[in-house]
């Protein structure tokens, strides 16, 4: 059943990509004749190589990315038969998910799938296969889910798109690395279910190709994730080096006995574990965007709606969280870098929330929240309470991929306007939408009752009942984030679905979405308010988890048990938090929409600081890309052309040269010379080492 | 049970089809065709019988099997072949990639057809007999012997400033094998015979370990190449014509590797092991100094070219490591890079046959009228990368991992190779071919035909496989790398046991 729920969306994927390579040939032939211009030869080429230009570094920095995309072809064939296909088979993996979900979690039959060897040699045994414990089966619904109903929304999203069938085959590419990923279960296998979905993402994120922000945003989403998978890599390489292992239960076993052990890298005598989990741990950030390595998650925006709602809210950036709950045996041993952990998702919870604030693009809002919510989940993490952040996960999984999605309803309806400043009023034009969005808000910002509210509220608690040093840190700062995320999520309500419409052609021409799409946010809305309460004890009860999560996550022993005994008024405070958000919110945009402006005019370096992502972009050019373009370019000229070249080869020959020409004058040929110059040298050699060997 | 000459058989082969090239006369359009044809059947046969190698090989036996020995120049120096785990992968990947290139060469080449299907055959003969020699001056033979093929294919079937490279070419692998020359009479000298099997269980003095490895090094460094000795290979491989390239990227910089494999480590393990902070620092400097320069490349060979260097790193880097899997993996890496860069070459060679210009600002947008070549491209673009998946990262993995155990800095830096290397890989694939296709000399470019096809599509699913089931060639290569790495570790700590108790 496990193969099957991992390798239909794999069969998926083949088979659409197979539609579209067979489409996209009819429609371009082969032949490797060109029609000549007559103004390409060989000389032409080199005459311009020389003043090639380097346009690389052209990114899209502008904020309000339009997600156009003209039609100019028609269809490919057999668009139907491939979105069929792959939503079918998605749909089938995601009820067998839903079963194993039950009878791995409730029934206790944990699942271990040997496949294939990988990568054996001497003591490292890696081996392809697939493990279900509960956090696995979690996962696995999530990913299932939401990628159905991502799936099944694409079909009415993407209808005027001439390439669907590579899009599908895309979407359910990214689906099987990310069931490969969560159904790991060695280290290695983790990591090519890590890379797979960077290259699914990569090339969705892309998947205009032929407009340069997207492929700009595709190679960055790539690159600052390889940056993280560099902590990673180098993580893997501790483990074994520590354990001789990369499987999970061997390494699990082996954790105990390493604390206290050192490593020296690079002249820090790091305390193994805690060095070994702060390397993974980066390769979580890169994935899950934390603070420092966030930069590329609001540009990934570039991609199709239903991408971001899939990836980039609900699974692939949740794989940093995921890795983290699972490897929490190594965690627990390492408190150190449990305090980094949590400083860190805190720090992204608060600093992502303000940006937030300002944003104009409704796609980079929902972006910039996410990174804050994924946060909140590294708080828990760090909290010790993996399966209180295994839970806001699972519930942030629904209502983020409805917002994402009703957002793309919203952008379907404006014919591909993004900028929430030209909205407005939309909620007479599309009610259902409204409706849907609304859900998803109160569900976001945790009001009472909503699937939110409990996974909230339950790291709010983890963090203040915690005993990591940046417990009191993490707390202030979901605290305030909560207020904020209240506000902003609020401020994108009511700039787009109330006051004035700002737009009147658009506004006009609004409509509801196609059925296909209206089921998914509907069912997704549903979740986003029953995600919440039935799961409530099993994720965050004391006797749920230890019944439920059993053996696949190790909880800080005493963290339940702390988060059920604070003082009243605190666990108060996030519903608070949140009411505040929502009247300022209320204010500011309803009310009193003359007063952001003047808030912003009368502080216009923080109003620029926050519209501008706290200059990260803008920083890392300075720091990282600039020069290593510049030390790139200095080390091929200067180091390869000019010292070792000058003193090598050509240095040699232009010497020889002079040799020949001054001295020599009587002889002509150069090869004559080398070969002079060669057995002198060799006879010389041989004599040396005649007599001074023989000697000896 | 071999009742044939079957490892003579498959060395000598090209030789006899480059025989038969050469006796079919005249420059006619016929006489073209012809030896295109025989120079295709000719490597097709010969990768065939090698496959019988493979068939026939015991992977659990580390020692030389088809061994053939007979009578040669002196005593001690003899006609002697075989092959084990190490290099055996290295013989299969050169009579499979030479068909390749036989195809690859079919239209681009039209002057001088004959020769150049000669210099290949010969070619092939030279390499595969490097990899097979078990006699050091018949590897010496064959090692140097492989120059003069490439020398004149680069230097007659190459781009403009093709003389230039190939001097520079000529000039510093020449250098390197004088040096070789040298230390190969010295062991001579001191073991009374060329015999590589001999030579390994024999015990070289310390100071002779020394000058000998570094004359073996200068060679192989050479080849690898390795910084700093590595700036003969871009320009080599601009002018080399695209079957030059890519039988240069595939096999011959695995001579490097090779060489470091057979003599440097088992015949000189002390000296090995002094020098291998050195081989580190090396190696890491070129993985993350090619990298960076291949960041800021114009041509798409000479961006490819610097990321084949990178990539040599990893295999110095995992050799001298002296861990199973540093080692093993070296040699994965060197059959895996093989394929990803000889296949990224043919690429390469697709849009130049088209459009005569490897320069990257030329091109742009090409997924509008080539998907085939996209998605061909874009696996190989990812292999270069190392994704999971994909063989390139089988080989970067297992060198690091092997490494990690031993130098940790070395490891960490050369990690920087899977950052720099998706910034240059991807930028590359993005300014070919995604993109509008706005360049009105791009307008009329026309799919993959069905001959690029078989060249390419053979190595997508070679790089897939060997990315998720490396087995074979892990398999292949394991006992004797396993006895490689026992005999050095073991002469290593006897040397450190030795040194404690004075």
């Amino acid at each position: 059943m496990v193969q099957a729920i991992v390798f239909l969306p794999l069969l998926g994927a083949v088979l659409a990509g197979l539609i579209a390579l067979f489409g996209a040939h009819a429609r371009n032939p082969s032949g490797d004749e060109l029609d000549h211009h007559g103004d390409h030869g060989h000389g032409d080429a080199h005459a311009s190589a020389a003043h090639g230009s380097h346009g690389h570094d052209d990114h899209g920095h502008d904020d309000h990315a339009h997600d156009d995309h003209h039609v100019s072809e028609p269809p490919a064939a057999g668009s139907r038969g491939a979105e069929l296909i792959t939503t079918a088979l998605l749909f089938v993996s995601a009820a067998l998910s839903w079963m194993t979900l039950v009878d791995v979690g409730f029934m206790h039959h944990d699942i271990r799938i040997p496949l294939l060897p990988w990568i054996v040699s001497g003591d490292l045994q890696v081996y392809w296969t697939l493990r279900v414990d509960t956090l696995t089966a979690v996962m696995l619904v999530v990913v299932t889910t939401v990628s159905s109903l991502v799936h099944l929304y694409s079909i009415g999203y993407m209808d005027e798109d001439p390439n669907r069938p590579r899009f599908f085959g895309y979407l359910s590419l990214f689906t099987f690395a990310m069931l490969m990923l969560v159904t790991a279960d060695n280290l290695v296998q983790l990591f090519f279910g890590w890379e797979g979905v960077g290259l699914a993402s990569y090339l969705l994120i892309g998947f205009w190709y032929q407009k340069p922000s997207a492929n700009a945003a595709a190679i960055k989403a790539f690159v600052v994730n390889r940056v993280g998978d560099f902590g990673f890599a180098l993580g893997i390489f501790a483990i074994f080096l520590l354990a001789g292992s990369t499987d999970f239960e061997t390494i699990f076993h082996a954790a105990p006995g390493l604390t206290g052990k050192t490593i020296d890298f690079l002249g820090w005598h790091a305390d193994a574990l805690t060095l070994t989990c702060l390397l993974l741990f980066m390769g979580a950030m890169g994935k899950s965007a934390q603070f420092l390595l966030h930069t590329w998650l609001p540009d990934a925006m570039e991609g199709p709606t239903p991408v971001s709602a899939l990836i980039h809210a609900a699974t692939m950036v949740t794989a940093g969280v995921f890795m983290v709950a699972r490897l929490s045996p190594l965690f627990e041993l390492a408190p150190n870098a449990q305090a980094v952990v949590m400083f860190f998702g805190a720090t992204t919870a608060f600093f992502a929330a303000t940006i937030g604030l300002v944003q104009n693009d409704i796609k980079r809002i929902v972006a910039y929240s996410t990174c804050s919510q994924l946060g909140y989940m590294f708080v828990a993490m760090g909290a010790g309470a993996y399966s209180v952040g295994m839970f806001h996960l699972f519930t942030h999984a629904f209502f983020k991929a409805l917002l994402f999605l009703g957002s793309g309803s919203v952008i379907y309806a404006m014919h591909h306007e993004q900028d929430i400043r030209n909205m407005g009023g939309l909620w007479k034009k599309i009610p259902y939408t409204y409706a849907v969005m609304v859900v998803g808000t109160l569900a976001l910002t945790g009001f009472p009752l909503t699937a939110g509210y409990f996974s909230k509220d339950a790291i709010i608690e983890a963090a203040y009942a915690s005993h990591n040093p940046f417990a009191t840190y993490g707390f202030l700062m979901t605290i305030v984030a909560a207020g904020l995320t209240s506000f902003y999520s609020w401020r994108l309500i009511f700039k787009t679905f109330h006051g004035e419409p700002h737009d009147e052609h658009h506004y006009e021409a609004a409509h509801e979405a196609p059925i296909w799409m209206l089921i998914p946010i509907g069912v997704l809305a549903v979740g986003s308010i029953l995600a919440g309460f039935p799961f409530k004890e099993v994720f965050t009860g004391h006797h749920g988890v230890e019944e439920f999560f059993r053996e696949s996550v190790k909880m800080n022993p005493h963290i339940i048990e702390d988060m059920h005994h604070i003082p009243e008024h605190i666990a108060f405070l996030p519903t608070v938090m949140m009411v505040l958000g929502f009247l300022v919110s209320y204010l500011f945009y309803i009310r009193r929409p003359y007063l952001p402006v003047e808030l912003a005019n009368t502080q216009p370096m923080l109003y620029k600081f926050l519209l501008n992502k706290w200059y990260f972009d803008e920083l890392y050019d300075i720091i990282f890309v600039r020069p290593a373009k510049w030390i790139g370019y200095q080390l091929w000229k200067k180091g390869d052309g000019f010292i070792i070249d000058g003193l090598g080869p050509d240095g040699v020959s232009a010497r020889v040269l002079d040799v020949t020409r001054n001295v020599v004058k009587i002889q002509t040929g150069y090869l004559y010379h080398y070969a002079f110059a060669m057995l002198i040298g060799a006879a010389g050699l041989i004599t040396w080492f005649m007599f001074g060997f023989g000697g000896q | 049970m071999i009742t044939w000459p079957i490892l003579s058989v498959t060395t000598f082969l090209p030789l006899v089809g480059a025989l038969i090239v050469y006796l079919s006369r005249g420059d006619d359009e016929a006489a073209r065709r012809n030896s295109r044809w025989i120079a295709l059947w000719t490597t097709l046969i010969t990768f065939a019988v090698s496959v019988i190698l493979v068939m026939r090989f015991d992977a659990g036996n580390p020692d030389f099997q088809f061994v053939e020995k007979a009578n040669w120049l002196a005593t001690g120096i003899t006609y002697h072949m075989g092959v084990d785990g190490i290099s055996l992968p290295l013989v299969i990947l050169t009579t499979a990639v030479m068909p390749f290139c036989i195809i690859a060469s079919w239209k681009a080449i039209t002057k001088r057809v004959r020769e150049y299907m000669m210099a290949f055959l010969i070619l092939e003969t030279l390499m595969i007999g490097t990899f097979s020699a078990l006699d050091l001056v018949l590897f010496y033979l064959f090692f140097e012997g492989g120059l003069i093929p490439m020398f004149l294919i680069i230097g007659v079937w190459g781009g403009p400033r093709r003389v230039y490279a190939s001097f520079k070419f000529f000039l510093y692998t020449l250098l390197g094998s004088v040096l070789m020359l040298l230390a190969i009479m010295a062991l001579y000298w001191n073991g009374g015979t060329t015999d590589i099997p001999t030579l390994m269980h024999t015990a070289v003095p310390r100071s002779l370990q020394t000058w000998a490895w570094l004359a073996f090094f200068a060679s192989f460094a050479v080849k690898m190449p390795m910084w700093p000795v590595h700036t003969w290979l871009p320009d080599a491989h601009v002018e080399a014509p695209t079957a030059g390239s890519v039988v240069l990227a595939a096999i011959m910089l695995k001579m490097g590797g090779y060489g470091f494999l057979r003599f440097s480590l088992p015949m000189f393990p002390l000296a090995s092991h002094d020098f291998a902070p050195l081989m580190f620092t090396l190696s890491a400097i070129a993985i993350v100094y090619t990298s960076l320069v291949a960041l800021m490349q114009e041509d798409m060979k000479k961006l490819i070219a610097y990321s084949s260097v990178a990539h040599m790193g990893f295999v110095t880097m995992g050799i001298f490591a002296g861990t199973m899997q540093g080692v093993a993996g070296g040699v994965f890496q060197m059959i895996s890079h093989g394929i990803v860069s000889g296949a990224l070459f043919l690429c390469v060679g697709v849009v130049y046959d088209r459009l005569h210009t490897r320069e990257i600002a030329a091109y742009g947008g090409l997924v509008n009228r080539m998907p085939l070549y996209a998605l061909t491209f874009m696996v190989f673009t990812m292999a270069n990368v190392g994704l999971p998946g994909t063989s390139g990262f089988v080989g970067e993995f297992m060198t690091l991992l092997g490494t990690f155990k031993v130098s940790i800095p070395t490891a960490f830096f050369a990690t920087f190779g899977v950052i720099l290397s998706a910034c240059y890989a991807l930028w590359l694939y993005r300014k070919v071919v995604f993109g509008a296709l706005v360049k009105p000399s791009l307008a009329s470019m026309k799919d993959l035909t069905f001959r690029e096809c078989l060249t390419l599509f053979p190595m997508i699913a070679l790089t897939i496989l060997f990315g998720v089931y490396p087995k074979p060639v892990l398999d292949m290569s394991a006992a004797s790398v396993q006895q490689l790495v026992n005999n050095y570790n073991t002469a290593v700590t006897a040397v450190k046991a030795a040194a404690l108790l004075q």
